[in-house]
């Protein structure tokens, strides 16, 4: 028996069921990140005052402007490869997808960089307040970029196949993976200057 | 995004992702300039987080197609909003209890 409605939308929802599945766990997952940001207002708080500044002051802003640009750039090539999906444009899809991978690569290097230049100047999450919530927060969305890149590996080699026999349920996987993937990019988006900037 | 696009539509769609984009790459060169400015910490972080909601409504409305989607999606999406809200100002509602005992 074909799982029902992997293509076709469902008459009273007027989605395809997994994109709905994907919308309900991207809920759950602001309230994952929601929990930490309302700690992280706590912890400022809690602070000395402009504890939480100087403390960031460590913190290496141009590789973190960098990775938010590679991320960016990253969401971009994702879009791009289920725009040539949906183009029938499928050595396109080959590439926007490789390119995204390597962009998360690229991101997880850059991470690394940042994190071994503060365990060298030995500070760690126990240092304070700010670097326990620092090192939660981006070891979390690290943890969510290599969970999203064995995802979009999986449907970059072994699971493109799929493409041959199913090509509307395999875009409509490559969307949905997408929208997990811009979700990630997003929360970068607000860590950036909350962690880096502020 | 609700099915059924042409390729000209699928080619309008790629024409509109370069330009969030390229708004997304200024808006984060803006975000790092503005740290540079003398504000205060409120100024800082009102600017900051403004310019971040903006870049985040790019990528949802655009990236992830809420711009066209499906009513239901942006009502679980309103409800999600509004639970957040509570989770965030949840601390807030602490302090501001702290200050009245103390």
């Amino acid at each position: 028996m074909d799982i029902p409605y992997t293509v076709e939308e469902r008459p009273d929802t007027g989605l395809f069921n997994a994109k709905l599945g994907v919308w309900l766990f991207l809920a759950s997952e602001v309230m994952l990140f929601g929990g930490l940001f309302s700690a992280y207002i706590f912890l400022r708080y809690g602070a000395p005052v402009g504890a939480f500044h100087e403390w960031g002051q460590e913190l290496n802003i141009p590789l973190a402007t960098l990775n938010t640009l590679i991320l960016i750039s990253s969401s971009v090539t994702m879009v791009m490869s289920w725009a040539s999906l949906k183009l029938n444009d499928f050595k396109k899809y080959k590439l926007y997808m490789g390119l995204t991978l390597l962009c998360a690569l690229g991101f997880l290097i850059i991470k690394y960089i940042e994190y071994t230049a503060k365990f060298d100047h030995h500070i760690y999450p126990s240092t304070n307040t700010f670097y326990a919530i620092y090192f939660t927060l981006t070891g979390l969305h690290g943890l969510h970029i290599i969970g999203g890149m064995i995802v979009l590996f999986y449907f970059w080699i072994p699971g493109s196949k799929m493409w041959d026999s199913k090509p509307e349920q395999f875009t409509n996987r490559i969307e949905i993976a997408g929208l997990y993937w811009h979700f990630v990019d997003l929360v970068w988006i607000f860590l950036f200057p909350v962690l880096y900037l502020l | 995004m609700s099915s059924g696009h042409s390729t000209a539509d699928i080619q309008s769609h790629i024409k509109v992702y370069m330009t969030v984009f390229a708004a997304l790459a200024a808006l984060t060169i803006i975000t790092v300039a503005a740290s540079y400015l003398d504000l205060s910490t409120g100024e800082g972080i009102l600017l900051a987080l403004t310019i971040a909601s903006v870049k985040g409504s790019l990528v949802a409305s655009y990236f992830m197609h809420l711009i066209s989607e499906r009513a239901l999606i942006t009502w679980i999406l309103m409800l999600t909003a509004g639970f957040f809200f509570v989770l965030m100002f949840i601390p807030m509602a602490s302090f501001i209890d702290q200050a009245q005992v103390g």
